[in-house]
């Protein structure tokens, strides 16, 4: 299974998500921002960072870039696409995934691991998890406060749009402590946290067990290729 | 020379960080008479001559669609202003 990630200029998190495909056991395709051609790929991860310098909103000018209209069109006729950070912040920009993303409330830069609990596991992205788990995963970002008007707030919850939820600590004011998001047919997942960080044992968050050895991440990428292999 | 002026603020009703510190900034030069400060943004596009209905139809055209996200942004005022130069 061929499982692209778009580096923009200025993405950061493009080579860990690569990685984290091949670990996962698919196979990484990199795609590039200025082009209009997926390459042949089954799935798309748009990566953390801080495409064209976040410039104007975050991820607003990314969401208008050249391979991002063949996204968008893939995405629309059921290809999975995951956005992570700087990529969920695209996928809202592009009217994917609802809502809007801003400036942290405390207003300062927040880097932790981060515990969030899975609400929804009927996701591409999240069915190797249990509904109602609690994992951990790094998360760093000045701008991550989720925020909607009080209708879409309303259809994300009635609907179970909410993929993963902030436990313990809400880091950066995001309404009802949303952390991340899924489309209606939840192929589409948006979240603020960097799963390809915690994949592999002694470079992940800490555990109750060992230093750094935490891979809740890497759950959700094996979750992609266990699908599409069992579909 | 014309330039196309647009402007654009976070939503009234959304927390704007930016502006929250800026408003502390001002509260430690001493300063009390204000009680909010936000932040927006302004766009300038230069039109070479006359900005015409047709740059003017663009230039909405792309406030609402990129300058500008309506989940988190209103487009508050889109004019012409003669440049100085």
């Amino acid at each position: 299974m061929k499982v692209g990630v778009v580096t923009f200029p200025g993405s950061l998190d493009d080579r860990d998500a690569l990685r984290a495909i091949r670990f996962a056991g698919g196979t990484p395709v990199p795609l590039w921002h200025g082009e209009h051609d997926l390459h042949g790929v089954d799935a798309v991860v748009l990566p953390g960072g801080f495409s064209y310098g976040d410039y104007l909103r975050c991820g607003a000018i990314a969401a208008h870039s050249p391979i991002m209209a063949e996204v968008i069109d893939a995405a629309h006729k059921g290809m999975p696409v995951l956005g992570i950070c700087n990529g969920f912040q695209m996928l809202v920009e592009t009217g994917l995934l609802p809502g809007g993303l801003i400036r942290n409330d405390h207003g300062s830069f927040i880097c932790r691991d981060q515990t969030l609990r899975v609400e929804n596991t009927d996701t591409s992205w999240t069915n190797g998890f249990e509904k109602g788990q609690e994992i951990t995963i790094p998360l760093k970002n000045g701008e991550g406060g989720f925020i909607a008007d009080r209708d879409t707030l309303k259809r994300i919850e009635g609907e179970n749009l909410v993929t993963f939820r902030y436990l313990g600590v809400n880091p950066n004011g995001s309404h009802n402590d949303i952390a991340g998001l899924r489309n209606d047919t939840g192929r589409i997942v948006g979240l603020m946290p960097h799963p390809e960080h915690a994949i592999e044992a002694g470079f992940g968050p800490d555990t109750e067990h060992a230093m750094k050895s935490g891979t809740d991440g890497l759950i959700m990428f094996e979750s992609l290729l266990k699908q599409v292999v069992s579909a | 020379m014309a330039i196309i002026v647009i402007e654009v603020m976070p939503k009234k009703e959304l927390l704007d960080p930016a502006g929250k510190a800026v408003l502390g900034a001002l509260r430690r030069q001493g300063v009390e008479g204000f009680h909010e400060v936000r932040i927006g943004k302004r766009f300038e596009l230069h039109v070479d001559g006359v900005a015409g209905e047709e740059h003017l139809a663009q230039a909405r055209e792309m406030a609402a669609e990129l300058l500008s996200n309506g989940v988190i942004e209103d487009v508050i005022d889109i004019r012409v202003e003669d440049s100085p130069a």
